[in-house]
C-alpha cells in the first residue's frame, strides 16, 4: 500500500486548475500556429493571431483565457494499491474551490438549476473517480465552458447504421453548432455503452492530446475522415470561413447492446481548458 | 473597411455606412447584459415599467466578466453566445438599442428587427477574454448588482475590436456567398 494524503491531492488539483484556466494547452497552441500559417482568409488569420496573443496575456497576467471559467470537473484514476489518507472527494472539491477563489475565476454555478438564484458559486466540482492497477494516482481537471457544452448531442442510433451514417450524424452536430462554440474546435466522440457512457467518453476524448494515435484502426480512420469532412464545412474561426474549423476529432468506444448504438458528440472550444498530473 | 467608432455619439449616418465584414474599433461607453438581465429587461418592457438604464442609441455587450485583479479595470471579458438572447433582443431594439456585441448566429427575428430599426450586430474575438480585458479602461456595475458577473456593468472601452456580422440593411455575414457554410439555428 502507498499512502497519499488528501492534502497533497488538494494542492495538486488547485495547481492544475490554475494551469488549465490560464495557460493554453500546448497541443492546441501548436495546432493553431500551424493552421494560421496556411490560412489565406486575412480576417480569419488575424483572429487566429489574437487567440495566440490572448494566450500570452493570460499566461503573463495569470488571467483566465476565457471569462467562462466553466464548471469544474475532476477525473481521477486511483491505483488499487493506493490508500488516500483523508477524504478524496473533499480534497477534489476543495482543491477546485481554492483555485477558483485564489485566482479570481468566475463563479458560474447556480445551486439550483430550476430556481437559478444568486449567490453564484464556483462549484461543487463534478468528480469522476475510477480505479486502475498499480500504486499511482492520476488527476485530470477540466474547466468546461458552456458555450461549447450547450452544443452536446446524443444520438441513440440504429444498431444497423453503417459507418457513413454515424459520420454523417457527427458532422451534422458540428454543422448545427456552427460558429457559436468558438472554433477551431476539438471534437470528442463517444460510441457505445449506454447513454451516459457515450457522453462521458465523448468528454474524455477532449482530453486526448492533438496528434495522439487511436489504437483501434477503424476508429483512427474514422477520425481522419471526420476531420476532413468537418473542415470542409468551412465554418472557420468566429465563423469567418477559411481553414480553421476543427483541429482534431477523437473517438473513444465501449461495448454496447445488440439493440443500440449510442453516439455522443462533445465539442471543445479553441480554449479547451484541461491539465493533468500523476502522483 | 476599418472604422474607429465613438459609442457615445452613435448616429444614423454612421450606422448606415457600416457593412458586413467591416472591422470596428470601439471607443466609449458599452453596457454589459446577458441571460438573466435580458429576461428582466424584457419583462420590464412588456409590463411598461421603467428600465434601470436608457438603451436609446446605446451599445450592449453580451459578457459576464471574471472578477478583476489589481491594477486592471476588469477581469477576462470575452463575448458569450448571442443566440441565447435572441428571444428578448427585438424588444430591446424597439427601445432604441443600436449595437449588439456577442458571438455566433442570430435568429431571423433579430435580423429583421435590426433592419427595421437600423441597428447592427457585431462579433468580438471569441474566446479571447484576457486580450479583451486590456481594451476596457473602466468598469462599474450599475444595475442588478445581485447577479454578480451577470449584472449590468457600464464599461469604458478603448480600441475594442469587433466585426460587423449583421448590418442595418439586414445583410448577414454568415449568409454571404463564399462565406461560412452556416446552418441557421432552428
Amino acid at each position: 500500500m502507498r499512502i497519499i494524503s488528501a492534502c497533497e491531492i488538494q494542492k495538486n488539483v488547485s495547481n492544475l486548475f490554475l494551469k488549465a484556466g490560464t495557460v493554453i494547452r500546448p497541443d492546441i497552441e501548436k495546432a493553431i500556429k500551424k493552421v494560421m500559417k496556411s490560412e489565406k482568409n486575412k480576417l480569419a488569420k488575424e483572429m487566429l493571431r489574437l487567440i495566440i496573443e490572448n494566450a500570452q496575456i493570460a499566461k503573463r497576467e495569470k488571467l483566465p483565457l476565457c471569462q467562462d471559467t466553466g464548471l469544474p470537473i475532476v477525473f481521477v484514476e486511483v491505483g488499487e494499491e493506493v490508500f488516500v489518507r483523508g477524504s478524496l472527494k473533499k480534497a477534489l472539491m476543495k482543491g477546485a474551490e481554492e483555485a477558483y477563489k485564489k485566482y479570481a475565476f468566475r463563479r458560474s454555478v447556480v445551486v439550483d438549476p430550476i430556481l437559478r438564484k444568486p449567490p453564484f458559486k464556483s462549484g461543487p466540482a463534478l468528480t469522476h473517480i475510477e480505479t486502475i492497477k498499480g500504486n499511482k494516482l492520476k488527476l485530470t481537471v477540466m474547466a468546461k465552458g458552456f458555450g461549447s457544452e450547450n452544443k452536446t448531442k446524443l444520438g441513440m442510433m440504429n444498431p444497423t447504421a453503417d459507418i457513413s451514417e454515424i459520420e454523417d450524424f457527427i458532422v451534422s452536430c458540428i454543422e448545427e453548432a456552427g460558429p457559436d462554440a468558438c472554433p477551431p474546435y476539438i471534437v470528442g466522440v463517444g460510441v457505445g455503452g449506454v447513454a451516459e457512457t457515450a457522453n462521458l467518453l465523448a468528454k474524455k476524448a477532449l482530453l486526448l492530446p492533438i496528434g495522439s494515435k487511436n489504437k483501434k484502426k477503424h476508429l483512427a480512420l474514422m477520425e481522419k475522415r471526420l476531420l476532413k469532412k468537418i473542415n470542409g464545412l468551412k465554418i472557420g474561426v468566429m465563423g469567418l470561413g477559411g481553414e480553421a474549423t476543427c483541429l482534431q476529432v477523437k473517438i473513444l468506444s465501449s461495448p454496447t447492446h445488440i439493440a443500440g448504438l449510442p453516439v455522443a458528440v462533445n465539442i471543445g472550444c479553441h480554449a479547451t481548458r484541461s491539465a493533468g498530473c500523476t502522483i | 473597411m476599418k472604422y474607429i467608432v465613438d459609442t457615445n455619439n452613435l448616429n444614423a449616418e454612421l450606422i448606415k455606412k457600416l457593412k458586413v465584414g467591416d472591422m470596428l474599433y470601439l471607443n466609449g461607453k458599452v453596457y454589459t447584459a446577458r441571460d438573466q438581465v435580458h429576461l428582466k429587461l424584457y419583462k420590464a418592457i412588456k409590463s411598461k415599467k421603467k428600465l434601470p438604464i436608457n438603451l436609446k442609441n446605446k451599445v450592449v455587450y453580451y459578457t459576464g466578466p471574471t472578477p478583476k485583479k489589481k491594477k486592471m479595470a476588469i477581469g477576462s471579458c470575452g463575448p458569450t453566445t448571442s443566440s441565447r438572447m435572441d428571444l428578448y433582443t427585438p424588444a430591446l431594439i424597439e427601445t432604441g438599442l443600436k449595437m449588439l456585441i456577442g458571438k455566433g448566429r442570430r435568429s431571423k427575428e433579430v435580423i429583421e428587427s435590426l433592419k427595421k430599426r437600423k441597428g447592427v450586430y457585431l462579433i468580438a474575438p471569441a474566446g479571447c477574454g484576457a486580450y479583451l480585458s486590456t481594451k476596457v479602461v473602466k468598469a462599474k456595475p450599475v444595475a442588478y448588482k445581485e447577479l454578480g458577473a451577470e449584472a449590468i456593468f457600464k464599461l469604458e472601452v478603448e480600441n475594442f475590436p469587433v466585426i460587423v456580422c449583421i448590418d442595418s440593411r439586414g445583410n448577414y455575414l454568415y449568409k454571404r456567398k463564399g462565406s461560412a457554410n452556416v446552418k441557421r439555428r432552428t
